[in-house]
């Protein structure tokens, strides 16, 4: 079953404009490989080369920060909503 | 442009005035319709910096910003842009503030609250480029 991705309005343009997209995976890192076979745009956008989470990004599963849980190794569930959020910060 | 009403105008002063007394920098998200010119919705935000850098930098809430984005999405709207205050310096945006912009289709609102009289700006930050636009004070015509 596919979850939810919800996209920020930043990464939009490399997913031809949707702002929630479906993709298939037991854990968020397999999501993630899904989306990216989906919208090629969006490699590198997320995860870095080194297949790290971005540290400008932060990712959701539900109401839960992954870099809480287990990182991209964070199980998935059918239902569950991933979120994508630009991380904000200035001075 | 970017057209506000007056009371989130308002409640964006008064979160920097608060945050002000600690010192610190008050933080916030702007929801609208995509490409409208009309902030519908202000969501205050924790600054979670380190409580003693707080007075010059801010940090937003991710949780925060989660809820904010769930509810502007039940609504119909997006996160549009964010605010944010200076406390010992004036409505524009700082180096840092540009470096670390995260989206160039966002509006960039600037409190400062240096001065007695608080001072609110909006801005664009494409590629690096600071922009100020006019912000009207008014309530959307929808609502």
């Amino acid at each position: 079953m596919p979850v939810e991705v919800r996209l920020p309005t930043v990464l939009r343009q490399h997913a031809a404009g949707q702002s929630s997209v479906k993709a298939n995976g037991s854990t968020i890192g397999e999501v993630f490989e899904d989306l990216v076979r989906q919208f090629p745009l969006l490699a590198n956008q997320v995860i870095t080369e080194d297949g790290a989470l971005h540290k400008f990004v932060n990712v959701y599963r539900n109401d839960d920060d992954v870099r809480f849980l287990d990182k991209l190794a964070t199980p998935v569930a059918d239902d569950d909503v991933i979120t994508i959020l630009p991380a904000v910060a200035g001075g | 442009m970017l057209r506000i009403s007056r009371a989130d105008w308002q409640s964006i002063i008064d979160h920097s005035l608060v945050e002000a007394e600690k010192p610190a920098e008050a933080c916030g998200l702007l929801a609208g319709e995509l490409g409208d010119m009309d902030v519908r919705a202000v969501y205050p935000c924790a600054n979670t910096a380190p409580p003693e850098r707080q007075d010059m930098i801010y940090e937003l809430d991710s949780l925060d910003y989660l809820k904010a984005d769930r509810d502007a999405r039940q609504k119909g709207w997006e996160i549009i842009g964010v605010y944010h205050s200076h406390t010992h310096t004036q409505a524009y945006p700082s180096p840092t503030d540009v470096a670390q912009a995260p989206d160039p289709s966002w509006h960039y609102i600037v409190a400062s609250v240096q001065h007695p009289a608080p001072v609110v700006r909006s801005f664009t930050i494409v590629d690096g480029e600071v922009a100020e636009e006019p912000l009207v004070l008014e309530r959307p015509a929808t609502q």
